[in-house]
């Protein structure tokens, strides 16, 4: 198809466009402004006439055939204004025919043709595109025509018409002077995006094909392709024997690790298809097609190579998926091999790491779907554990070492122990600030949770391990760990591992002094060099400091020790490093999880543990800023969740929570969370929840709670305590109410102490310390809950209301349907809004 | 598979590259539409390049957020790895790179794994498919990256990316045919390089 079939009236030299690139507010300003004389104008910002006026220059352009720079130039910004946008720029079904034509154009040149594709592909999905291919030879091109086909989101079939044709010339003889080597990428994503695409005899086909390029790309380099003219020297140009990476000569087939000055097109082809071979292989093996006796008539003539060169009689035998699994097999084995050469040069030892990932990766799949490679594989890999056990730089290829072991071991019936051990055990410790590693680790332990979830301790004994990923981590981690958090978790390990997460920030300040002390003249340190916390070092060196350190970075869980507050003290001067404090910045997180999960199986005595554990940590945080803050927080709702939970535990816990709520420096320190003790008390403290609950008890706690507010009220204002929030004092003031409701004698009591509020909130020295707002607040509070006392069955009812009252709250929050029960009763005792007036 | 490849700016850094509170996509190529779901309601061409123009800038966000936390971490000052002059070699083995997921629906159908590298006030992202070879991805980045400071002097202040469209895909279509990620040995980089120099020279 030529160029000239579109008559369409060309242009008058269009504006030249000159995209601001970059387009800062200001340049974009300008642009704008200077629109009118039509100078520069950012390609968002072209209107529809403008971009119909520059196809019409280009249109021109294209059917002169002129494909030089100008054209080149127009093109360039085209792509620009269509690509910069994100909404829809409308081309002309014309032009749109008109730049297909120009790609198939043999004249054009590459650019050209690229450009074209990148436009089209820009603008697509595109209903104006319509596509004749049949006729290409051009492999080249083929595949730039298959992105563009590729990108039309299949409405019409698209991914099937690509496949097919790709497939037809990747069967068929080869095209004089083409290369099939740019139709193999075409046609691994054909598969990815389309799974039903291809029939049975065309994966047969193509199978073979495959076996051909794996296994038998010639060992011998290929020619330089530059003509040298009149005084190319012949003999300078035989070329000699594929080498390995290190530069000894190859002594097997040609693999990605063989290394030639020039390359043969089946060495391409070779390369090509093994990076495509992971995903054919999980193509072709699962298509539930397969029929083990299927009489294969084609099978001869489609592989003449493999016929040729094939060392293995009985291989040749088998169908070509079978075959080509086999093949595959032994390429693997090769890189395996090859891979525990020196390189010479850097990029191939990286390339070397990448390939053995690839090749267990490879073995793995090959050992599921045909169970007759597990015996070979199994002592293939055991001899490559045992070698990259003592060999850091392959560490990546340990993780799909050990899926393999996890795929099959019990099948194979071999105790892999000893590879978890290794891989929880020493990786995490020893690499924790390999953030790729740590991100792989992370997703092996996330895809395996099923089988941690059976009967692997190893795994779930290992968390203190692995936290020291996400310690160091903590950004990126984070939403992967909530993934695999709740496996850990378990009635055994959860006391531990709530001590582990209140510990996080210290562990990542921990891991710093680790880093520093283990490589103190590293290149490039991987901690932050604007530190230098000499102290800290020295202090982690003597013996006492040593084995906390030592306890806070155990690669097991080996329960909880007492006493880590010496090494918060001495951790303090790395508080403030940017690391803890992202690290810290979970914590919240992840403590939300934790309970989460944990209340769903926990018992009394377990949810116990937890609320001491809760009041005993609120005081022992690292020091980060906004950490206490905000853990503190967190602790506090939880708290309320155990209590809702295990009512009696304020009976079971009541030493505790009178040790606690006796405390005045709670009040302070730990505000949130002593007040909703505080209300758990008044809230459970009931012989509803717990009949052990005694008038004892109840007396108990209600002395040392009218001890505390009349600490805080009447010692007011004392230079050595500082302000009370009014929240604290209208939540004891109605624990106090809700107690003396319970055991009627001390009504007297409350109600004398409530009356006592108004002198006391009148005080100068209060009125100067408490906004005219807070007073008000307390002293509302005071009168209500005096009102309510004058009838205490009313108040019996309204502050401590039977399960079946209490259950159908007629609206969701639980926190604050009191103070509406309260204000209910206070309008029915104070009589000043008559019932009768509603 | 590789699905998309993208260059985006780095707000923060400040520098030339434009608004400093955007996060803005410079080039994208996505390697064959993903699956969209049956869902119902109109649903025509415009909508779904939106859609795929919107998916790709928030994996730019997020990589973005990732550098800037990954470089709040590190403690070094972001001034750290402002351009010095155009004609210092750039040391890309040490550009900061990252990696994390993308779960299915959010932005793309499927879960995505993205692997990003920051090139001073430059980003670049391959968007690939869960359980891709991560360490060919990323080597495959610090190639493509590699090349494309060489091709198109992409950090001198000269430049123009934007303009050099043709430049990047010819890249592309090199070093990463139809997003296919390759087991290239030094020498078949060399051979590609060579190529490529000549597909660009024309």
């Amino acid at each position: 198809m030529g160029l000239r079939v579109f008559r369409l009236v060309s242009g008058r030299g269009g504006r030249v466009f000159k995209p601001a690139t970059g387009c800062s507010p200001r340049e974009r300003r300008a642009s704008s402004a200077k629109r009118g004389a039509g100078l520069g104008i950012a390609p968002r910002e072209i209107q529809d006439q403008e971009l119909k006026k520059f196809c019409l220059r280009i249109t021109g352009l294209l059917q002169k055939e002129d494909l030089g720079n100008e054209t080149i130039d127009c093109l360039q910004r085209l792509f620009l204004i269509v690509s910069a946008t994100k909404y829809y720029r409308k081309l002309e079904k014309k032009f749109v025919e008109l730049l297909l034509s120009a790609m198939y154009f043999p004249k054009s040149p590459e650019q050209v043709q690229v450009l074209c594709a990148a436009i089209l592909r820009e603008i697509s999905p595109s209903e104006d595109l319509t596509l004749f291919y049949d006729h290409i030879q051009n492999t080249k091109l083929l595949s730039l025509m298959s992105s563009v086909l590729l990108a039309q989101g299949n409405k019409r079939d698209e991914v099937r018409d690509v496949g097919l044709r790709v497939t037809k010339i990747l069967e068929s003889r080869q095209p004089e002077g083409q290369s099939l080597r740019y139709l193999l990428p075409v046609l691994s994503k054909v598969i990815t995006l389309s799974p039903k695409v291809l029939k049975e005899d065309q994966i047969n086909l193509l199978n073979k094909r495959l076996i051909d390029w794996l296994r038998y790309a010639s060992i011998q380099q290929g020619v330089a392709q530059i003509s040298g003219g009149f005084f190319s020297n012949p003999r300078a140009r035989q070329p000699g024997p594929i080498t390995e990476v290190d530069g000894a000569v190859a002594t097997d087939f040609f693999t990605v690790l063989s290394v030639g000055q020039h390359y043969t097109e089946d060495q391409w082809l070779n390369m090509q298809a093994f990076s495509m071979l992971r995903k054919w292989l999980l193509y072709s093996g699962n298509d539930g097609t397969e029929t083990p006796d299927s009489d294969d008539k084609s099978e001869l003539e489609g592989s003449i190579m493999s016929m040729v060169s094939a060392t293995s009689t009985s291989s040749r035998l088998l169908p070509p998926k079978e075959r080509l699994r086999e093949n595959a097999f032994e390429y693997c084995q090769r890189l395996i091999e090859q891979s525990n050469r020196r390189a010479l040069k850097k990029p191939d030892c990286e390339l070397q790491k990448a390939c053995l990932v690839e090749a267990v990766i490879i073995l793995d799949l090959l050992c599921r779907q045909d169970s007759s490679f597990m015996y070979r594989t199994l002592s293939c890999l055991k001899t490559l554990h045992g070698r990259l056990c003592g060999d850091l730089a392959y560490v990546q290829a340990l993780l799909p070492v050990a899926q393999f072991f996890l795929n099959h071991s019990e099948a194979a019936a071999v105790d892999s122990e000893a590879v978890y051990q290794h891989l929880f055990t020493n990786i995490p410790s020893e690499l924790f600030y390999n953030s790729m590693l740590a991100f792989e680790f992370i997703q092996f332990c996330r895809d395996n949770i099923h089988f941690f979830n059976g009967n692997l301790s190893i795994f779930k004994s290992s968390f203190p391990n692995l936290f020291k990923f996400l310690a160091w981590n903590s950004a990126s981690l984070i939403s992967e760990f909530v993934d695999i958090l709740p496996v850990f978790i378990d009635a055994s390990t959860a006391i531990e591992m709530l001590h582990v997460l209140l510990d996080l920030p210290c562990l990542t300040a921990a891991l710093d002094l680790y880093l520093r002390s283990s490589f103190p003249t590293a290149e490039k340190p991987l901690w932050d060099p604007s530190l230098k916390p000499t102290s800290c070092l020295d202090g982690v060196r003597d013996p006492y400091h040593q084995a906390l350190f030592q306890y806070l970075l155990r690669p097991k869980a080996k329960g909880f020790i007492k006493g880590l507050a010496p090494l918060h003290e001495l951790l303090k001067p790395m508080a403030g490093c940017a690391r803890v404090i992202q690290c810290a910045e979970t914590v919240p997180i992840l403590i939300q999880l934790f309970f989460t999960v944990v209340t769903e199986f926990a018992d009394g005595t377990l949810i116990n543990q937890l609320a001491v554990l809760l009041l005993g940590r609120s005081g022992l945080l690292f020091d980060v800023p906004q950490f206490k803050a905000a853990v503190h927080r967190e602790m506090s709702s939880q708290l309320l969740v155990l209590c809702k939970l295990h009512p009696s535990l304020v009976v079971e816990l009541s030493k505790e929570l009178l040790e606690f709520t006796g405390t005045i420096r709670n009040i302070h320190s730990k505000e949130n969370i002593f007040t909703h003790v505080v209300w758990a008390i008044g809230e459970y403290l009931s012989v509803l929840y717990d009949r052990r609950c005694t008038v004892e008890l109840i007396n108990k706690f209600f002395e040392t709670l009218e001890a505390l507010l009349f600490e805080i009220t009447q010692f007011r204002p004392s230079a050595t305590l500082p302000k009370c929030c009014p929240r604290v004092i209208t939540v004891l003031m109605t624990t106090l109410t809700k107690l003396a409701s319970r055991s009627q004698d001390l009504i007297p009591r409350v109600s004398l102490f409530l009356s006592k509020m108004r002198s006391f909130a009148q005080s100068p020295a209060m009125t100067s310390v408490y906004s005219e707002e807070d007073t008000e607040t307390i002293l509302t509070r005071a009168t209500e809950l005096m009102n309510l006392l004058k009838m205490p069955s009313v108040a019996q009812f309204v502050l401590t209301p039977s399960v079946e009252v209490s259950n159908p709250r007629y609206h969701l929050d639980t926190n604050t349907s009191l103070p509406l029960a309260l204000q209910m009763a206070s309008r029915l005792v104070e009589k000043e809004a008559s019932l009768l007036s509603w | 598979m590789v699905h998309a490849f993208l260059i985006h700016t780095l707000s923060g850094s400040g520098q030339a590259t434009g608004d400093a509170t955007f996060c803005r996509v410079l080039y994208s190529q996505v390697f064959g539409s993903e699956r969209l779901p049956d869902e119902p309601g109109p649903r025509g061409p415009e909508r779904d390049r939106l859609l795929r123009k919107e998916q790709l800038l928030a994996v730019a966000r997020q990589a973005e957020t990732a550098c800037k936390l990954l470089q709040q971490a590190s403690g070094r000052p972001p001034t750290d790895l402002l351009p010095q002059s155009s004609d210092e070699p750039i040391p890309l083995q040490d550009a900061p790179s990252g990696v994390f997921r993308l779960r299915p629906g959010d932005p793309f159908q499927e879960a995505k794994v993205v692997v990003w590298l920051r090139l001073l006030s430059l980003g670049c992202a391959l968007v690939c498919e869960p359980h891709e070879n991560l360490l060919l991805a990323e080597s495959t980045l610090r190639l493509l990256t590699r090349l494309l400071l060489e091709h198109l002097k992409l950090l001198s202040s000269g430049s123009n990316v934007l303009l050099r469209g043709d430049r990047i895909e010819a890249i592309l279509n090199h070093f990463l045919p139809q997003g296919q990620l390759l087991f290239l040995n030094d020498q078949f980089v060399q051979a590609l390089e060579k190529e490529l120099s000549t597909s660009l020279a024309r």
